[in-house]
Formats: C-alpha cells, structure tokens, sequence
C-alpha cells in the first residue's frame, strides 16, 4: 500500500498511463469531491446572479447572504418523499437518472486539468468523451417514457431530436480542431486530451487564434452545440416550463430529481472542459510564449493565492457592511469564519508559490506546478459556467422549429465550411 | 477471444501493467450475452432496446481490451449514443400496452433457430481447431498507435495511397445515396 502509494510522487505522467491504481483511485475521489462541490457552488451563483440580473436580492435568509442556501437544498431533497407514479415503468423509471449520472461523470476520467492531472490519457480522449457524453440524452428519453406521461414524453422527443442534431455540428468542429493538432513536423495529429493541449503548446497558439477567423468561428459553433447538448436555457426546449411543465422530469421527485439536476450541471462542466481543451489552451497560463522569464512564472503562479485572498477581502468587507442589529450577529460570524477560511487558503497558496518559485524538481516545486495548471484550467471552465447563467438570464427560449432550422439549416453548413476550410488552409501554410 | 489468448496477451504484453485480465474478460462476454438474451425475450420493446445497449457498450469494453481503442470510441459514438437514441425514438412513439400482448403472427422462428444452431456450430468448431485455423503469429499490440494505423490503412502514410482508400470512398458514397433516398422518399416535395 505505502509503495504504491510513494511510487507514483515522483512520477510525470497520469496514474492511467503510470499503471498505478491506488493513485487513479485517488485522482477519482478528488474529481468527484471537487465537481459536487463545484456544483454546489454553481447551484447557489446561478440563484444569486439570475437574481442580480432581475434586480432581486435572491436567497438571503440562510447564512450569510444566502451561502448555506444549497445545503439546505440537498437536505430538503434526500428528505423529500420519493414518488414513483403507478403507471410508470417501474424500472426503467429507477435507472433513468443513474444513467445520465454515469454518462455525466465517466467523462471526467479523460479530462486534462494538467500534463499529469488526469485521471487517464487515453489515445481516443475526444472520441471517448463525445462518446460516453451523447450516452447522457439516453437518461433524458428514457425517463420521459418511463414516467409515461405526456408532458415527459413531448420533452424526452425534442431533446433526443435536439441532442443528435446538435451534435453533428459540434463533431465536425471538433474534426476541425484535431486537424489543428496535426500541422507539425511529422504531420500525425492526436485524438488524447493531453497531447491537443501539447499541440497548442508546441505551436505556441491557443486553436481559438490559429487561422484567425476559422478557429473562432469553429469556437463559436462549439459554444453554441454545447449549450443545446445540456439543454440550458435558450436551448432548454426540454423542460420549457411555459409549455410542458417540468418537461422529462415533470414525475421526479426528490433525490432522484436531484440526481438529475446534479447530471446536468456535471454535463455542463464537462462539455465546457471539452471547449477549455480544444480552444483555449488547457491547462496553460496566459502568454506562456511571450512572457516566459522566471519573473513573469513567479507573478503568474501568484494568481490562485491573489484570487482567494480577492474573494476573502470581499468576504470581509460583506461582514462590515452586515447590518448592526442582533438579529444578524449570528450571520456576521458566519461569514467572518468564511472570511478566514478563505484568507488561509489563500495563505497557503501564496507560500506554496513562493516555496516552490525556482524551477527545480522539488516538491514544493512540483506543487506549485500543479495548482496552476489546475487554476487555469478551473478558471476557464469557470467562465464558461458563468456564460451559461449569463444566456439563461438573457435570452428568450427559441421555439422547437427555429431551433432545429439554425441546427441543420445555419450551423451543419457554417461548421462544414470551417472543416474544409481548415484542411485547406492547413495544406497550404504548412 | 477464450481465456488462453487472454493470458497469450498479458505475457507479450509483459512490458505494461496488464490491463486485460481474464476477469475483465468473463465479466464483459457474461454481460453481454445475458444482456443479449434479454433483447430477444423481453415482449417489451423499450427493455429490449435498453438491453441492446448494454450489449453494445460490453463490446466496446471487448474491443478495448483487444487494444483497438478506436473501434470501441466508434462503437459508442455512432451504436449507443447514435443509433439507439434513433431506435428508442421511434419505439417511444409505438403504443407498448398493445403491441406487447400481441401474438407472434410470425412464423419463422424454426428457420431462425436453424440459423442460429449453424452460426454456433461453425464458432464451436472454429474454436476447436483454433490454432490450426488461426497460426500463432506473435501478436503485435498497437494500442498507442491504433488510431494512427487505421488512418494508415485508409488514407495512406505521406504521400502514399491508403491500402483500403476506394473502398472507403465507395462506402461513403453509398451511405450518402441511402441518406438522399431517405429524404426523397419522406419529402413528397423538395
């Protein structure tokens, strides 16, 4: 146990390719932790800023400023009565949501935080993840007929019908992105998570940049597939609650309702992870290029410690501003704990980076390596998860046909034409 | 694949952590011929489709451990997240209450039987001259390079034509006239 343990601290690559189960194991349990938590913390961001953006104060009464909201949530759900209608298919009903859970977060065993911060590095990563993420829409049929109902079976239709169309744009831009990875000396692309962030390395550009406007465009057709793919708002066609009243979910309840709710915030995770990777540049830090001098690292690796301690002093400041009456005395130390929760992880991330500043091979070193590439990676994904509230509060819900009229009709073309495009261009300038 | 070929596997592969132990093995071919009787018993159309799914995704678990990640990420993509999401939407829309107390009007199942007694016999055989029929010619285990050498295969290396380009080619041709029937057939006007 200590030797599968120990024999893994010095190594570079990925517990999967390492071979070491015991430390994949570990990388799982990290993963699944830290994106429950993530979507606990998106559960009560969306209800605060939706809020924001209606000019409503949103949850306030539980902690301070809302912040225990999303446990007293999950509580309310696992305490909810479980209802199983009687006409519904027993258990088909039973293993709809698990379904889209498992599509959900298998996806994550390929995903690159870092060049050693996966689970796995497969050969096939982008196929394995478009793959087992097109599984997740079997959840959302398959709980639709199962509830044998109206309302579900007319959501569980348009999804399905909506999911397969969406996904032939995404895959073709996605084709368009590999083809990226293969202008190089020896002309082989990669189809791993990790060797496309590699490319980009070596090509010293982010894919959204290369061709100017082809990788742009080819970004753009993902962003928009993807929101159709998790079916969040404007894309939500099924569970417009205007029209089909909860859509596939109408006959779920309680946890299994969660269940649900918690695939589909991994699902967003997940995709958005996928565009960080093709796109953005992975787990690299803004400039690695340009500003590569062992001051800008310093700087640079300064950032996770900077954020925290930003979001400590706006914790602070809210404890200053509380209201002095009694009634919130209790809120106030809350969140003044919060405060000091936050300062000490910002604390921590500072010494790490100022421990681990020389480039050696240290553990500090190494340390410090992995919680940037992991911040940067986090923190892109994170901006997508704040554009998805953004649409949500922004945009009207498309009506089905004009839905499926911009799927087939202006997207399929404008991604094919990007796929051309680039092969051509590729051809010519390498 | 039988368990013997699975260890022939492991002791060329000895380089690498043996990732396709027999145990993997038997786990998946169980599930995936359970699953598969299920698809023919069950009278209701959704459980079997379910149960074809399962049979797929335990073939591509097979496919994996014969280190031929591509065709299994293509199994996935293109059986159960394509195909099967096409077949439930349509079942979806067949009234199961009525169609599942039907009687069988067909009479074929002695032919099917028949069929399938023959298939089993020729892999039962196969199986028991297996090492005459297939020579032991040292496997080679392209697993980092599997994608690689189907593209090979298909397009060629630089500058080189693919050893399997036209048929390919003809492939695609034909599954697009099929795609074009399909649209002239439903749209009475185009």
């Amino acid at each position: 146990m200590l030797n599968a343990f120990m024999s893994y601290l010095g190594s570079t690559v990925t517990p999967g390719e390492a071979g070491n189960q015991f430390w994949a194991l570990i990388y799982v349990l990290i993963i699944f932790a830290g994106v429950s938590l993530a979507v606990i913390c998106m559960n009560w961001l969306e209800r605060k800023a939706l809020a924001h953006f209606q000019i409503r104060l949103g949850p306030m009464r539980v902690g301070p400023h809302g912040l225990l909201q999303p446990i007293a949530d999950a509580l309310k759900l696992m305490l909810k009565e479980d209802i199983i209608p009687s006409e519904a298919d027993q258990f088909v009903f039973w293993v709809a949501p698990l379904i889209g859970l498992l599509a959900a977060f298998t996806v994550y065993t390929v995903i690159p935080f870092g060049p050693s911060q996966a689970v796995s590095d497969m050969n096939i990563g982008i196929l394995f993840m478009l793959g087992v993420s097109s599984l997740g829409v079997l959840g959302i049929v398959v709980a639709g007929w199962a509830s044998n109902s109206h309302y579900p079976l007319i959501g569980a239709l348009r999804s399905s019908a909506q999911m397969v169309s969406y996904e032939v744009a995404m895959g073709l831009v996605v084709v368009s992105a590999i083809l990226m990875t293969s202008l190089n000396a020896s002309g082989t692309g990669t189809l791993s998570m990790i060797g496309i962030v590699q490319a980009q390395q070596q090509q010293g550009i982010w894919f959204i940049f290369k061709f100017f406007p082809l990788g742009f465009i080819a970004f753009a057709i993902f962003a928009i597939a993807m929101v159709a793919e998790t079916n969040r708002a404007p894309f939500d066609m099924a569970e417009a609650e205007s029209e089909l009243t909860a859509g596939f979910h109408t006959e779920y309840s309680g946890l299994r309702w969660s269940l649900f709710m918690l695939a589909e915030y991994a699902a967003m995770i997940a995709v958005s992870s996928i565009a960080v990777t093709l796109w953005l540049g992975g787990w690299m830090r803004p400039f690695p290029n340009l500003l590569h001098a062992p001051a800008w690292e310093f700087i640079f690796s300064l950032f996770p410690g900077l954020t925290f301690a930003g979001l400590a002093a706006i914790a602070v400041i809210g404890t200053a501003r509380m209201p002095a009456h009694s009634f919130f005395k209790i809120q106030r130390m809350g969140l003044a704990v919060f405060a000091a929760l936050l300062g000490f992880i910002a604390l921590f991330l500072l010494v790490i980076a100022v421990a681990g500043r020389s480039a050696d091979t240290s553990v500090a070193a190494r340390f410090r390596e992995g919680i940037d590439y992991v911040y940067w990676f986090v923190l892109k994904v994170a901006v997508f998860m704040y554009l998805f509230i953004w649409y949500r509060a922004t945009w009207p819900r498309y009506r089905f046909d004009q839905l499926m009229k911009i799927g087939w009709k202006v997207m399929l073309p404008i991604s094919l034409g990007v796929l051309v495009l680039t092969a051509i261009v590729g051809v010519i300038f390498s | 694949m039988n368990p013997a070929m699975n260890s022939a596997v492991s002791t060329i592969n000895a380089g690498m952590a043996p990732v396709a132990t027999p145990w993997f093995f038997y786990v998946l071919a169980g599930l995936a011929v359970a699953s598969g009787v299920a698809v023919i018993t069950r009278r209701n159309a959704v459980h079997a489709a379910l149960a074809l799914i399962v049979t797929l995704l335990s073939v591509a678990g097979l496919y994996l451990m014969l280190y031929a990640p591509f065709v299994a990420g293509v199994q996935i993509i293109v059986y159960a997240g394509g195909i099967m999401v096409l077949f439930l939407f349509v079942i979806m829309l067949v009234n199961i209450e009525r169609s599942s107390k039907e009687r069988q009007f067909n009479r074929m199942w002695p032919v099917g039987l028949a069929a399938a007694c023959a298939l089993m016999a020729l892999f039962v055989s196969a199986i028991a001259k297996g090492n005459k029929l297939f020579p032991d010619r040292g496997m080679t285990l392209p697993e980092s390079s599997n994608t690689q050498q189907i593209a090979a295969l298909l397009y060629g290396e630089a500058g080189k034509m693919g050893q399997y380009t036209f048929a390919f080619e003809i492939a695609s041709l034909l599954l697009l006239v099929a795609i074009l029937g399909a649209v002239i057939m439903t749209k009475k006007k185009i």
